[in-house]
């Protein structure tokens, strides 16, 4: 069994803030982590390979701080970690994320199934798993929350749908995007953290995944930015105050003014 | 004219959900203002009869075979990337569903178009489509326009975009070519799992509950079921197994903008108040009169939501 885990390195989004004057998020000197989600992906690779054997590989495309990122997943477990860097890719919208990605797993050539999260955090697409298994021509699966069974040909999952969840079964390989409710991310070991120190994190570039120019970055984007801002809440909270049944009568009041009632 | 704007009709069960609506409803604004159609595309099986519920569409595409009947995320997008690639629609907007947030990138991928997710505003901007949406789970906006020489994809959010009337649409039927149906994945069964009748994303009101119900969801479920919506969580009570995943609101959850949140007993970290701050009007209830909730809510109160809440039932109930 061979897994590659996909991850990103992103601002901790409970840190951000804005600059006042341009109206954009402020990302420098902002703590990075690994995506939450991603870190349940990494569990779920980790703990395939504990009970079936093979190999897990974590894979990211980011500046080149996304080492870090990379070598926390060797300290978690992953046998190896792989960066695609380079100022080429930067300014990519998920769409082009997602082809250099799958380029870069087509370098990698021999897996059984490909594992990320279900969003990031900080754009929340959601975009870059099923578009990376069509750009590989796979199927995919996204917020799986359960492994029930997987072989060397095929997996068995249930998948956090609207109203409930679907059992789905699909042909390996494959992709699946997971939801947090899939396992419980264990910590880095001391010995983890040894490992990854020592880890030497190859950088993939544009000949390495033999990706076509124009269609990675900015330029291959076809979703641009205009502005990015955090939304000020003009108003003070207003408290309500008296006896539980009068607080009960002012919040139905308040309901009907929002016509809920 | 100008190129169309297609909508992805969802279906499950043979019902169509919420975000259908919301999606024709900004699909008829766009369109009126860009003098085009509006196209609802339609996959299922034995669903015809679902037609006559799509309203301010121009045309409705059926496309229907037994192996279409439940929600396949290669078999969908084969079918929508085929047809895509033949008419070249300007846009094509999905429900903010799970199935709809699965089928659009995998469409845009195969197509070569490009995509913004969570939509919660569309506008025409000098001839120019601009998109909105949130970023850092709920707590940023940002503004985007799309590449137009392309299909683009949307997905929009959850009671973003009013819902039309108008006019049912001439049906045509389009036969799968049959390479469009193969697929490796099977849908084997489905579970329903929420109790409720209104799911989080599509609720009006939510009444959420975190550590300080201290496992005791009752009067929650209560208030949320008189008033017609649905209940929430905050991680820690997920955590604590108080309540299943499928309700948990903020990062690691679900994003959700009703016209009312009433938070009890979420103190309100950054990654809870991330997935709700775009709600209308959020009233906490809370017993410790620092919580950070209180920074974020318009209505605050400091006090014992076991008290307050069975009186708010009450007073429902009466009107």
């Amino acid at each position: 069994m061979k897994s590659i885990v996909l991850i990103k390195q992103i601002p901790d989004t409970g840190e951000m803030s804005m600059d006042p004057q341009s109206k954009w998020l402020v990302r420098e000197d902002v703590n990075k982590i690994i995506n939450p989600f991603d870190t349940y992906a990494l569990e779920e690779g980790i703990r395939l390979k504990e009970q079936h054997g093979g190999e897990v590989v974590a894979l990211s495309m980011g500046p080149e701080h996304s080492k870090e990122a990379l070598k926390e997943a060797i300290a978690m477990g992953v046998d190896a970690s792989i960066l695609i860097s380079g100022d080429v890719f930067r300014g990519a919208d998920a769409q082009a994320t997602a082809y250099v990605l799958a380029k870069g797993i087509a370098k990698i050539s021999e897996y059984d199934l490909i594992i990320g999260g279900i969003y990031t955090s900080d754009g929340a697409t959601g975009q870059v798993g099923p578009a990376v298994a069509e750009h590989l021509g796979i199927p995919h699966i996204t917020g799986v929350r359960k492994i029930r069974e997987i072989s060397e040909t095929r997996i068995e999952v249930e998948r956090l749908t609207d109203g409930g969840v679907e059992v789905v079964e699909a042909e390996l390989p494959a992709l699946i995007t997971v939801v947090k409710e899939i396992n419980e991310p264990r910590l880095t070991s001391l010995k983890g953290i040894m490992k990854a120190k020592k880890a030497e994190i190859p950088i993939w570039g544009m000949d390495d995944i033999e990706a076509t120019e124009g269609r990675v970055g900015e330029t291959g984007s076809k979703a641009k930015v205009i502005d990015t801002w955090i939304p000020q809440r003009s108003k003070d909270v207003e408290m309500l105050e008296g006896s539980a049944q009068e607080i009960g009568k002012a919040i139905v009041d308040k309901l009907k003014t929002a016509k809920i009632i | 004219m100008a190129k169309e704007i297609w909508v992805f009709a969802e279906q499950r069960d043979k019902e169509l959900p919420g975000g259908v609506f919301e999606a024709l409803g900004i699909a008829r604004t766009l369109a009126d203002s860009l003098s085009t159609k509006v196209t609802a595309v339609l996959l299922g099986d034995g669903i015809r009869e679902l037609t006559g519920q799509l309203k301010g569409v121009d045309k409705v595409y059926l496309v229907e075979d037994k192996t279409l009947d439940s929600f396949n995320s290669e078999r969908f997008s084969k079918v929508l990337a085929g047809l895509v690639q033949k008419e070249n629609p300007l846009l094509f907007i999905f429900p903010g569903t799970a199935n709809g947030k699965s089928l659009a990138p995998r469409v845009a991928a195969a197509t070569g178009g490009g995509m913004v997710s969570d939509c919660n505003d569309i506008a025409l901007t000098d001839g120019k489509l601009e998109f909105t949406h949130s970023i850092l789970a709920g707590k940023g906006l940002a503004k985007a326009n799309l590449d137009e020489s392309v299909t683009g994809f949307v997905t929009i959010r959850p009671k973003a975009f009013e819902r039309t009337e108008g006019n049912t649409g001439e049906v045509i039927e389009i036969t799968p070519e049959a390479s469009w149906l193969e697929s490796k994945l099977k849908v084997k069964e489905f579970i329903a799992e929420l109790s409720e009748k209104v799911s989080l994303e599509e609720a009006d009101i939510i009444v959420a509950g975190g550590r300080g119900t201290g496992g005791n969801f009752g009067p929650l479920e209560e208030l949320a079921e008189v008033l017609g919506g649905a209940v929430g969580a905050s991680r820690a009570a997920v955590d604590a197994g108080w309540i299943s995943y499928a309700h948990q609101v903020g990062q690691t959850g679900k994003t959700v903008s009703p016209k009312v949140y009433i938070a009890c007993g979420i103190s309100g970290a950054l990654q809870h108040l991330a997935g709700m701050q775009s709600a209308d009007v959020i009233i906490a209830i809370n017993k410790n009169p620092d919580a950070p909730i209180f920074q974020m809510a318009h209505y605050g109160i400091v006090g014992d939501m076991f008290e307050i809440i069975p009186e708010i039932i009450a007073e429902v109930k009466k009107a």
